[in-house]
């Protein structure tokens, strides 16, 4: 097996993965949902790094990969945060407040 | 096991399965968030041990700078904006995973397989960041939230997507020609604004979930160009998280996506939309307060007039009175309430409204012919029983919250100006339908007030 079919197992298998994940998620929860797994695929960051901190990097390639990480930060910092934000406010009948 | 880095991404990929895992309950979604966070940290500590990692310079003024603004939009964005906030939050990863992609091709130009990946990720990473900017527009009403539409419009787009598809194809056939890649980027960002303009605000949830899956898989075809499990999974999980979602939302709404996406919901029936003046039944809020005041128990049903009108709060206060007098106060959510998956919720938690009084439509709808008062605050396509019962309706066989069922129905609304839609709702036309006339929050803050009055005389009576 190469390695572009281990990759394309390894697809397919988190894909089934997260459908089935997903679909037991709470309606009440798909907003910090979608902003946790933003957060997540901001997971970007790694290819972004790589580019960027490469030995061989042209300005042109390293200013991509710049604004690249600029950009996946921003997802991963405010992602995180604002799901945290969010769950914070979910309460129970006669959990107090915060 | 090649190296150290390895261990790590592994333990990041779990992670944020765990973190993904731990979102189907409120209980343990502030864990899931945590785990999350310390896969990502691992990740990024393990890139950044990566032997190819050399220079750190540009790399950490980066980290600074994406810190400096992603902290203050965490805090200071009002809840309210949470859909804004999210299509921006698209854009970036969609135009982070695009200039990934056009960096390694400039640096590579690879062949082959990698570079299938390579324009899979750069297609979908520039058409995902126009298109979010265009969400961004119109959910922020900088672009107008009306869908706009030409003749010829489908045949258009399709044909700037597929002339961007045969230069990608072309480009895995001869990576070598550098000339067109500019030509094929500059294609997907084009077709991505042309993919929003004829979308309307009541399509939004949709479009975002969608956006969602394709940023993701965006993500993950740059795992496959950079041959890395970690970033193929993160993706596939982000993928099909916005797939799943976007389906949830077509089917709430009974239309499948080609509809969604080329159906330009809100223009056919502009004209089907009756001009007639029927008879309908106004009411104060002393009436209104009245009848709350005296019911056993009330549903409310909030839609994304609730939102423009930030009347979440006044309606906690309206609540809490109730429940305190023994009314079994409800809220009916309907999945495309609002401008994005869950929108709804969020704003209610956030007004500190206990989230087990937040029911799906599914769970509540054979209630409504037992309760007493259907309060619809900013909804209108979820409760018009066209759906139900007009074949011709364009929103025919939507699942539709029942509170025709209700023995009393209010609504509150600012005037008898058709929805979004432009469907006319025969629910404001019923016997039993009284129609609260105003700003939604005024509204309610009065009806608010009411009840605090019968409260007190009550109190000075007895």
């Amino acid at each position: 097996m190469n390695k572009y079919e281990v990759a394309i197992w390894v697809f397919m298998l988190a894909a089934f993965l997260g459908f089935e994940l997903i679909r037991r998620v709470s309606p009440l929860l798909h907003t910090p949902l979608m902003s946790l797994t933003n957060a997540i695929s901001a997971i970007a960051v790694v290819g972004a790094i790589l580019i960027t901190g490469a030995k061989d990097a042209s300005l042109f390639t390293r200013t991509l990969g710049f604004i690249a990480v600029v950009a996946s930060t921003v997802n991963v910092v405010s992602g995180y945060l604002i799901t945290d934000r969010m769950l914070k406010m979910f309460k129970k009948r006669g959990q107090g407040k915060r | 096991m090649s190296s150290f880095y390895s261990v790590l991404y592994i333990l990041a990929a779990a992670g944020f399965i765990l973190a993904i895992k731990w979102m189907n309950s409120p209980a343990t979604a502030r864990r899931g968030v945590i785990v999350g966070e310390i896969g990502m940290l691992l990740a990024v500590v393990g890139t950044l041990m990566r032997f190819e990692v050399v220079n750190y310079e540009w790399i950490l003024i980066a980290f600074f700078i994406g810190s400096a603004i992603g902290v203050p939009i965490a805090y200071m964005m009002p809840m309210t904006a949470v859909p804004q906030r999210t299509a921006v939050s698209h854009a970036c990863g969609a135009l982070a995973s695009a200039l990934i992609g056009t960096a390694e091709y400039y640096r590579h130009t690879p062949n082959g397989f990698i570079m299938g990946a390579l324009v899979l990720e750069t297609l979908l990473g520039f058409l995902t960041c126009t298109a979010s900017l265009m969400a961004f527009g119109k959910l922020q009403e900088i672009l107008p939230t009306r869908p706009i539409t030409y003749k010829g419009q489908n045949i258009v787009n399709l044909g700037v997507l597929a002339v961007a598809v045969i230069c990608g194809i072309a480009l895995i056939m001869a990576p070598e020609r550098t000339w067109l890649f500019p030509i094929f980027a500059v294609l997907s960002l084009i077709f991505g604004v042309l993919l929003i303009v004829p979308i309307g605000g009541a399509d939004m949830p949709t479009v975002i979930a969608l956006l969602n899956s394709y940023a993701g898989l965006s993500a993950s075809a740059m795992g496959f160009a950079l041959d890395n499990k970690l970033l193929i999974v993160a993706g596939a999980l982000d993928g099909s998280s916005g797939f799943i979602l976007s389906v949830i939302m077509c089917r709430a709404m009974n239309r499948s996506f080609s509809n969604v996406l080329f159906g330009a919901f809100g223009t056919i029936q502009t004209s089907a939309a009756k001009t007639t003046e029927k008879p309908v039944r106004s009411a104060s809020p002393e009436e209104a307060a009245e009848i709350l005041d005296a019911a056993r128990s009330v549903v409310i049903i909030p839609g994304y007039g609730m939102a423009v009108a930030q009347a979440q709060h006044k309606l906690r206060e309206m609540h809490d009175i109730l429940t305190k007098r023994g009314v079994e106060v409800r809220f009916a959510i309907h999945p495309v309430a609002g401008r994005m998956p869950g929108h709804m919720n969020v704003l209610l938690a956030e007004a500190d409204i206990p989230y087990d009084k937040l029911v799906e439509m599914d769970e509540i709808n054979s209630d409504f012919a037992r309760t007493d008062v259907a309060l619809v605050i900013g909804a209108n396509d979820v409760v018009n029983p066209a759906a139900t019962n007009d074949k011709n309706s364009p929103i025919a066989g939507m699942p539709i919250l029942k509170a025709y069922e209700a023995n009393t129905v209010m609504v509150i609304k600012r005037s008898m100006s058709p929805g979004f839609a432009g469907i006319d709702n025969e629910l404001y036309y019923m016997d039993k339908t009284l129609m609260l006339f105003g700003d939604a929050k005024s509204f309610v803050g009065s009806i608010v007030k009411e009840l605090n009055a019968v409260g007190a005389a009550a109190a000075s009576a007895g």
